[in-house]
Parts: structure tokens; C-alpha cells; sequence
């Protein structure tokens, strides 16, 4: 079974972003990480390869990301989570693409690797827009188990059964494979990558790929082929100073004077 | 129909109107003309009707099949992108929850179309604001190409009833299913509002050390909504639904009330934009305080059922 995992990388999560005159994210001024939300369906991967005999039974997970040079280093953390190789999308004309242009080059790249499963995260923690896997869906025609929070792979069957947990509550899923799978992060926990996992993925093959590998036109991608465009931008008005009292026995009756002055009761 | 209609996406849970349906009717509005479409069975279709009319939709179309929602999206996108390209609306608006964003993202690729996601307002110019990096910056964006296809964030519009007779046509749409859903455990509801819909909310984190009562009594008492933050939900002290936060809803109530929650930059990205924010919390620093409107410095098993107390004195 080959499983294709899709990894981006984006600004820390934990650092307050912003955007740059250009109006794209300023990807410069914070750490850029492995999604955190991505990390989830690596570990995912390696726990459906774990769990159906190893790589010893000839499953293999490729990493797939789309991005900068320096998306590079996203995916040696994925492999050295223990990801057995990647292929980064790396080409200059892709700056500024959006979530259309992203989607169809992620199909056309996971097209020619025909994978059994295909695994992404929820949403990247930068555009959080949550609409490339099921563009994926559409693109490559497959079914999407999407929102999993628990997932069963049988690979003599060729079947897969998810449970979708969303805020309508939780759906027993089932698939025929090829698919592709959308995990929440509730589903596991994430391993640290171990020394010997580091040392290990110095050595892993990261293949690139460029637009004419592809075969699309560079004219077709970036911000110049992109179906929308952002106009304008400012930083929201900041939250006005606000009143803060300490408890010193009337702190609940203090907070529904506030409710009440601003008619909220 | 003609080039300014709008197509609003309806999110009906069998039959019954999500708030988000009569909040983007009152948007479409003011940009077009209103077509509302639904997906589900006649039956679920029967009891929608008045509500979107209501709204003011000058057509209700039900894509119409008993097995459609039993897929979460992929059945409904195929049929809404078949509507949309023999009627060329010039905009279709879906609510920016799970799966109208599932359901948007398809269509923007079948359509050719495109997208713009998390919406809070739409001009008449189809021009998008977006708030985005948690709260901190304001963004104007605009489909360049193709039919506009934009999810608006629920709560964000006011909804407003403009009742009118609307046409009513169904669908039939066969329904090619791969990945089925084979069993459904609602999440229980209760007498709660729910989270992306409420007007109030009351959240509890890391501080309840795993008991809600004063959360919900609190919350009880106001008519609100509980959340919780993640570090609640991971700990299974309350369901993973009722998660605010990067990784959970998105929500901009009138009133966000925060107890023992630390404001960590993923869970003020679900809830930064609230109209007003009071927080309980016992340390003095912790940053959540920096967005509240009113905070309390204190222990909430004392504050919040003091706070109970109080407002039921004063409903009296
Ligand atoms: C990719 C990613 C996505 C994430 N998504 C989300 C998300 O969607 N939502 C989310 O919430 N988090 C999310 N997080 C987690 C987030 O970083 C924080 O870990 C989490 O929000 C912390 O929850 P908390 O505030 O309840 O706990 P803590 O940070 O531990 O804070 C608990 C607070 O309670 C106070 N307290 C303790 N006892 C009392 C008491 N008796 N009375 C009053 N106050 C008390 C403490 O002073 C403290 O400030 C995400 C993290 C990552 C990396
Ligand atoms: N540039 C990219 N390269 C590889 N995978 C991506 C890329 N962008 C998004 N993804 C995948 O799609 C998921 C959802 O992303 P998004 O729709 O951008 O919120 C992520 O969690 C990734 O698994």
C-alpha cells in the first residue's frame, strides 16, 4: 500500500502574523513549521503502516508539499517522524497561487503517483481556508473521508472506515480505496522525531518538481492566474482597553453590573 | 432568472432552517436576487418552505433525493454546480461552517469559480471582508473570475424577515455515492442554542479542572451557549463540538464569557471578534485579559455562581 501524505509549511502558529505591503503573508518575520494540523495525519500514516505490518509488508509513505525552498525543512521533519521519502512542488512562478491553483497541482503531482490513500490535515494553519482536500476530491475524482477522528484501514479488502466528527455529532463512515482521508486532531498524538529518526531522514530522497514536470504553464499559476485577489487591508481597530477588577467577594456581582450597564441582560 | 441572482446554499437539519439560511437570504438581498437551494427530501422540503420565503427568496429549488445527505458533500456540490451553470448566478453564498466550506471548495473547482472563505460582510460590489489572523487584521478580497462563490461566517449578518412568494421547483439528483455514511450519532443538543448560533456564550478551559456546572449554570441562566477550549475538550471534560478555537468553531456572539481559559492565540482566533468579551480568570497576567471588554481577577467556582446568583435576582 503506498500512502501520500499532504504537508505545507506555515508560520508558527504561535506567532502573531501579518501581512506585507504586497498583501501576501509575511512569511519572513516567524518561524515556519510543519502545519501543526498536518503532523496529525503523518502520525496517522505511520500508525496505518504500523498497524498492517510495517514497511516489512511493503507500505510506503510519501510525503507531498507544495511551496518555497525552504518547505524543504517541513518535510525533513515529516520524515524524520519516519516518512520514507518526499516530493516537493517547488517552482518560482507558484508565488501568490491560491487555493484553486494549489489544488491542481497537488492532483496532478499525486496523479502521477497513483498512492491507495491519500492523507491531509484539516486546514493550514496560515490561509485557514479548509478547502483543499475536498478540491483534491473533485480533481482526482475520489471519495473523501473528511473530519476523521478515528480511522480503519483494511487492505486486503481495500476498504477504509472513518468516524467524521463534526459539530453534528459523529458519522460511521466507509470507503473503497483509493481515497482521501481528512484527519481532526483529536485522532492521535503526534511523536517526537527521535535522534536516530533525524539522522534517518538526513539520508531520505526529497524528489522536485517543477511546473514543467507537471506540465502546467506558469502563466496558468501564481497570483497572476489566481481567481481572486485581495483589494486592501488594515489592522482591526485594537480591542479598547477594557476595566479590570479583582475578586475581593463581589467579583460576580461587579460582572453583572457590567452585563447589565451594557443592557446585555 | 438574469445576472443578478444570488444562490444561497440552505444548511437544514431534516427540514429545519439553520439560522445561517435566513442570515444569508437577508445578504442576498442586498446584492441580487435570492434563490434559495436545498438539498434533501421532499419531506425535509415541506417544512423549509416558509421560512425561506420568509427570507424573501423569489425562487426555492430542493435538489431533491432521500440519500443526498448521507454523503457529506460531494452528491450536494454535483448537483449545485449543474444548477449554477445552466442558471449563471452571479454569486453563491454558503454558510462557513464544516461542510459549507466542503461543499464550497467542490464548486469553486467544477465551476471554474472563484472562492473566498469566512466572510463576515459582502458588499453590493461583491467586495468580501474577512478577519483574519485572529482577530487582528481586516481584509477586503474580490473573485476575479468566474461566478463569486463566498462563505459568510454564521452570526455575522443580522437577519432580517422581507417575506415574498417564491417559485418552488425540485430536482430530482441521483445520488452516485463512494463514500457513504453508514450510521450517525447526532450530538445531543439539549436545550442549548448551538455554539456557531448563539447570541451568548459561556466557556470553560484548563481552570474548571474538569467541572462545567458553574459554566452551565451560568450559561443556563443567560440562555447561552457552552464552549470550551481545547485544552477541555482534550481532556474529555466536554465534547469536542463545542470546541472554540482554531481547530474548533469559529463564533462572534454579543457576548463571550471566558472562565478559566488562559487566551492562547488559537483559542482568541475563535472568538476574538465577539462584540464583548468578559473574562474570569485567577492570574492577573494572563493574556486573555488584553481582549476582554470587563475581566474579573479571581477564582471562577466563586465569580461565576455569584454571577448566576446574581442575574436570577435580578429576573426575579
Ligand atoms: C494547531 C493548534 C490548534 C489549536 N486549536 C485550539 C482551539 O481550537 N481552541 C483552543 O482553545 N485551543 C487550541 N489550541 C491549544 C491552545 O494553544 C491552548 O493550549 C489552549 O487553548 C489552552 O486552554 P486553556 O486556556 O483552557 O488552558 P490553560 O492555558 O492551561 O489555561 C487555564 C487558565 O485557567 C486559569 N485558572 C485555573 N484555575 C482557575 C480558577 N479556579 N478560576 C479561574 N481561573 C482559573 C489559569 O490561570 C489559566 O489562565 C491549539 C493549539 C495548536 C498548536
Ligand atoms: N501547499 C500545500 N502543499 C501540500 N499540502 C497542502 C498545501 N496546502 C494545503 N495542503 C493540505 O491541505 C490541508 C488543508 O489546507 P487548507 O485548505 O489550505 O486549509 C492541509 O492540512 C494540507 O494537508
Amino acid at each position: 500500500m503506498k500512502i501520500l501524505v499532504c504537508v505545507k509549511q506555515v508560520p508558527d502558529s504561535w506567532a502573531e502574523k501579518k501581512l506585507t505591503p504586497a498583501k501576501v503573508l509575511d512569511r519572513e518575520s516567524a518561524d515556519a513549521v510543519l502545519n501543526d494540523l498536518d503532523e496529525y495525519a503523518v502520525e496517522e500514516a505511520l500508525r496505518i503502516v504500523e498497524a498492517n505490518g510495517g514497511a516489512e509488508a511493503g507500505h510506503t509513505i510519501t510525503l507531498l508539499s507544495m511551496g518555497p525552498e525552504r518547505a524543504q525543512e517541513a518535510l525533513r521533519k515529516g520524515l524524520s517522524m519516519g516518512a520514507d521519502n518526499a516530493l516537493h512542488v517547488k517552482d518560482d512562478a507558484l508565488a501568490g497561487s491560491d487555493a484553486l491553483t494549489t489544488s491542481r497541482i497537488l492532483a496532478e503531482a499525486i496523479k502521477r503517483e497513483n498512492p491507495d490513500l491519500i492523507l491531509t490535515g484539516t486546514e493550514s494553519t496560515d490561509a485557514r481556508m479548509s478547502v483543499i482536500p475536498a478540491m483534491l476530491s473533485e480533481r482526482l475524482d475520489l471519495p473523501h473521508l473528511s473530519f476523521a477522528g478515528e480511522v480503519h484501514v483494511d487492505v486486503n479488502a481495500r476498504t477504509i472506515k472513518s468516524k467524521r466528527m463534526t459539530d453534528e455529532g459523529v458519522e460511521a463512515m466507509e470507503s473503497p480505496m483509493p481515497a482521501i482521508v481528512t484527519v481532526i486532531e483529536k485522532i492521535n498524538e503526534p511523536r517526537y522525531p527521535s535522534f536516530k529518526g533525524i539522522m534517518a531522514a538526513k539520508k531520505k530522497s526529497i524528489s522536485e518538481l517543477s511546473l514543467a514536470d507537471l506540465g502546467v504553464a506558469p502563466s496558468e499559476v501564481g497570483s497572476s492566474g489566481a481567481w481572486s485577489a485581495v483589494n486592501d487591508f488594515a489592522l482591526a481597530p485594537a480591542r479598547g482597553a477594557g476595566v479590570k477588577v479583582t475578586d475581593d467577594g463581589n467579583g460576580g456581582g461587579a460582572l453583572v453590573e457590567f452585563l447589565a450597564e451594557k443592557r446585555l441582560i | 432568472m438574469s445576472g443578478s441572482d444570488i444562490f444561497v446554499f440552505v444548511d437544514h437539519s431534516n427540514g429545519t432552517v439553520a439560522k445561517t439560511a435566513s442570515e444569508l437570504l437577508t445578504l442576498a438581498r442586498s446584492l441580487g436576487e435570492p434563490h434559495a437551494i436545498i438539498a434533501g427530501s421532499a419531506g425535509d422540503f415541506e417544512l423549509a418552505k416558509s421560512t425561506l420565503s420568509d427570507f424573501g427568496a423569489k425562487s426555492i429549488t430542493l435538489l431533491e433525493s432521500s440519500e443526498i445527505n448521507n454523503h457529506p458533500s460531494s452528491a450536494i456540490a454535483r448537483a449545485l454546480a449543474d444548477l449554477a451553470s445552466t442558471k449563471n448566478p452571479r454569486a453563491i453564498l454558503l454558510p462557513s461552517t464544516a461542510r459549507g466550506k466542503e461543499i464550497a471548495g467542490r464548486l469553486a473547482v467544477r465551476l471554474e469559480a472563484g472562492i473566498i472563505t469566512d466572510a463576515i460582510a459582502l458588499s453590493s460590489e461583491l467586495v468580501a471582508t474577512q478577519s483574519v489572523f485572529g482577530g487582528s487584521t481586516v481584509v477586503h478580497s474580490q473573485v476575479t473570475k468566474g461566478c463569486a462563490i463566498v462563505t459568510i461566517r454564521p452570526n455575522s449578518i443580522e437577519a432580517a424577515p422581507a417575506p415574498a412568494s417564491a417559485d418552488i421547483n425540485s430536482i430530482p439528483v441521483s445520488a452516485s455515492i463512494t463514500a457513504k455514511i453508514t450510521a450517525r450519532e447526532p450530538a445531543v443538543r439539549g436545550a442549548r442554542p448551538e455554539l456557531s448560533e448563539a447570541n451568548i456564550i459561556v466557556s470553560g478551559g484548563r481552570g474548571t479542572d474538569g467541572n462545567f456546572a458553574p459554566i452551565e449554570e451560568l450559561a443556563d441562566v443567560l440562555g447561552a451557549a457552552v464552549g470550551a477550549s481545547r485544552a477541555a475538550t482534550d481532556a474529555g471534560w466536554y465534547p469536542h463540538s463545542h470546541q472554540v478555537g482554531q481547530t474548533g468553531k469559529t463564533v462572534s456572539p454579543q457576548l463571550y464569557i471566558a472562565c478559566g481559559i488562559s487566551g492562547a492565540i488559537q483559542h482568541r482566533a475563535g472568538m476574538q471578534t465577539s462584540k464583548t468579551i468578559v473574562v474570569v480568570n485567577k492570574d492577573p497576567e494572563a493574556p486573555i485579559f488584553d481582549i476582554a471588554d470587563f475581566g474579573v481577577v479571581g477564582d471562577l467556582f466563586a465569580v461565576a455562581p455569584q454571577a448566576t446568583a446574581g442575574i436570577k435576582a435580578r429576573k426575579g
